[in-house]
């Protein structure tokens, strides 16, 4: 349903997505995972046609991004990051705005926002203005706004982002409830949101794909990879002090061994930046602290 | 035709959402109505000397004597006045975020500018049309000519609608509302006031300035002579700053 292949977005000198390729099927959740500024609101305002591509291509419901904008843009709801609300509007006026410019003809619209109030559970805030409701009913009607004229795909960005827990699980149920119907390309920064609510997962980081599959797949990878190798710690200091750690602090790690980065001081700050993605691909790399279940 | 009136209903929902129409409205008018009644007072002392002098009285005219400067001395307030109109349309949307809902709905940049000059020129009109009020009553009691009286008002849209247009592209350059109506403003006084520079110059600089400034232009329409150079400086005008905001708004989406 969504098909990205090799985009890059540049901004000036900055590059904030590098060669993206990734592919979401029809009707299931797919979670953005990554860092601040790993690129993900990038990817997901290229999708939407908000920003152009430096380079690449990018598919949603079969048509291209570039070459058929209008078409894209008619198949997806968005919520960008801010929800996109105007404080001065009531809920059941902004809704119905946002059908209109989505173009849900003029006899639908009364039935559209009154399905989208419903889904999202918004009736009890349904003449109030804007400006005067919680944040967390923003937010819903954030995500009210992007379904409103039932697109086949939905772009969430940071869907539970400033919410309280609570409020955090009710989006959560909400947007499992869509699968389905609609299918989900949502970002965070929160692993255990990828795993609870999504389908498949492509992690990012500095702009590039560092793994991306089924959370089936990956699981499978993972296990069929670190069965053998363990996993790899990359860290910038107290790497004896680390292995001790582990080894005191996790009983059933069969061994922990430290080991250090090449022998110049720059090759091991660029292990050290490196670290938070604690990825397959580091398994080649020179530092290490090997941990081994 | 359908998306452009989806915006400007929702622009005109927010003039009256907020108190920005309600005060430009009561401001304009209570303006309006100094100038007008303090000139049709002094119209009326001139009248009661004319009683005594009736080749005085053939010069009296209320559309040169009141209508005309009244005219002129609210072209002065509408350059103030309507960047406040103008310069919440692009950069609000930016403050808000709402512009990235915008350009991710199947519309076009024209349709959303034209959309939102639209509502603009709706709150004009309704102002000019309240403030017409005024001159039912000068028909009652006296014999105004229609035909300048419509021109004037015909030169204050078309002044108000220049001043609009340049509004809108200053709102489109900016996220911050203050920076727009102080550009606005600054830039249409300086378009206004090019006549004043023309007296200093000579020859094809003095023409230009002159053709290139509004007075000349709004001054021919309230003296009720409609010339279609006029007509074709206004519009050309207005289509000048739309077309550098489109292309703007268009530019943003590839920096």
């Amino acid at each position: 349903m969504i098909e990205v292949q090799d985009l890059t977005k540049k901004y000036g000198e900055l590059t904030a997505v590098r060669n993206l390729s990734f592919k979401v099927e029809t009707g299931k959740i797919w979670g953005l995972l990554g860092p601040n500024a790993a690129g993900k609101t990038t990817t997901m305002r290229i999708l939407t046609g908000y920003l152009p591509a430096t380079e690449g291509k990018a598919t949603v419901a079969g048509h291209d991004v570039f070459d058929e904008p209008n078409t894209v843009k008619k198949a997806i709801g968005y919520l960008p990051e801010n929800p996109p609300l105007y404080p001065e509007m009531t809920v059941t006026g902004y809704l119905g705005f946002v059908a209109a410019i989505k173009q849900v003809p003029a006899a639908g619209r009364r039935a559209a926002v009154d399905r989208a109030v419903k889904v999202t559970a918004l009736e009890s805030v349904r003449g109030r203005l804007i400006k005067n409701i919680s944040r967390g009913f923003k937010q819903r009607v954030g995500i009210a706004q992007a379904i409103i004229h039932d697109p086949p795909v939905l772009v969430l960005d940071e869907p539970t982002i400033g919410l309280d827990p609570a409020q955090i699980r009710e989006i959560r149920e909400l947007i499992k409830g869509l699968r389905g119907a609609h299918t989900v390309l949502l970002s965070t920064h929160i692993l255990p949101e990828v795993t609870q609510v999504c389908d498949g997962v492509v992690v990012l980081n500095e702009g590039r794909v560092l793994a991306s599959g089924s959370l089936a797949e990956l699981a499978a990878t993972l296990e069929h990879r670190h069965g053998r190798d363990g996993v790899v710690l990359k860290l910038r200091r107290g790497v004896e002090e680390a292995a001790a750690l582990f080894k005191s602090a996790l009983p059933g790690l069969a061994s922990a061994k430290a080991g250090r980065c090449g022998s110049s001081g720059r090759r091991t700050e660029t292990c050290g930046t490196r670290s938070s993605g604690s990825s397959p691909t580091g398994a080649s790399a020179s530092s290490r602290c090997g941990l081994r279940p | 035709m359908k998306n452009i009136w989806s915006i400007t209903k929702k622009e005109l929902g927010q003039y009256f959402g907020s108190p920005v129409g309600y005060t430009v409205f009561a401001i304009y008018l209570f303006i309006w109505g100094l100038f007008f009644t303090s000139l049709l007072r002094w119209f009326n002392d001139q009248g009661l000397q004319a009683a005594q002098n009736p080749y005085y009285a053939q010069q009296l005219n209320i559309n040169q004597m009141v209508f005309g400067p009244v005219f002129h001395n609210i072209t002065i307030f509408l350059l103030l006045l309507l960047p406040a109109l103008s310069m919440r349309l692009f950069a609000e949307e930016k403050k808000l975020g709402t512009e990235e809902l915008l350009y991710t709905s199947p519309l076009s940049p024209a349709q959303i500018l034209l959309g939102k000059y639209l509502a603009s020129l709706i709150m004009l009109v309704v102002m000019l049309a309240l403030s017409s009020v005024a001159c039912v009553f000068t028909f009652l009691y006296g014999n105004p000519e229609p035909l300048p009286l419509l021109l004037g008002y015909l030169g204050l849209f078309l002044i108000g609608a220049s001043f609009l247009a340049v509004g809108i592209f200053c709102s489109s350059l900016t996220e911050n509302q203050v920076v727009a109506v102080i550009l606005a403003m600054g830039i249409n006084l300086l378009i206004y006031i090019l006549s004043w520079m023309a007296y200093g110059a000579s020859g094809v600089l003095a023409s230009v300035l002159n053709y290139l400034s509004f007075l000349q232009h709004f001054e021919d329409l309230v003296r009720g002579v409609l010339d279609t150079k006029s007509l074709v400086y206004f519009l050309s005008f207005i289509f000048f700053w739309l077309f550098l905001t489109h292309s703007w708004v268009q530019s943003r989406r590839w920096r």
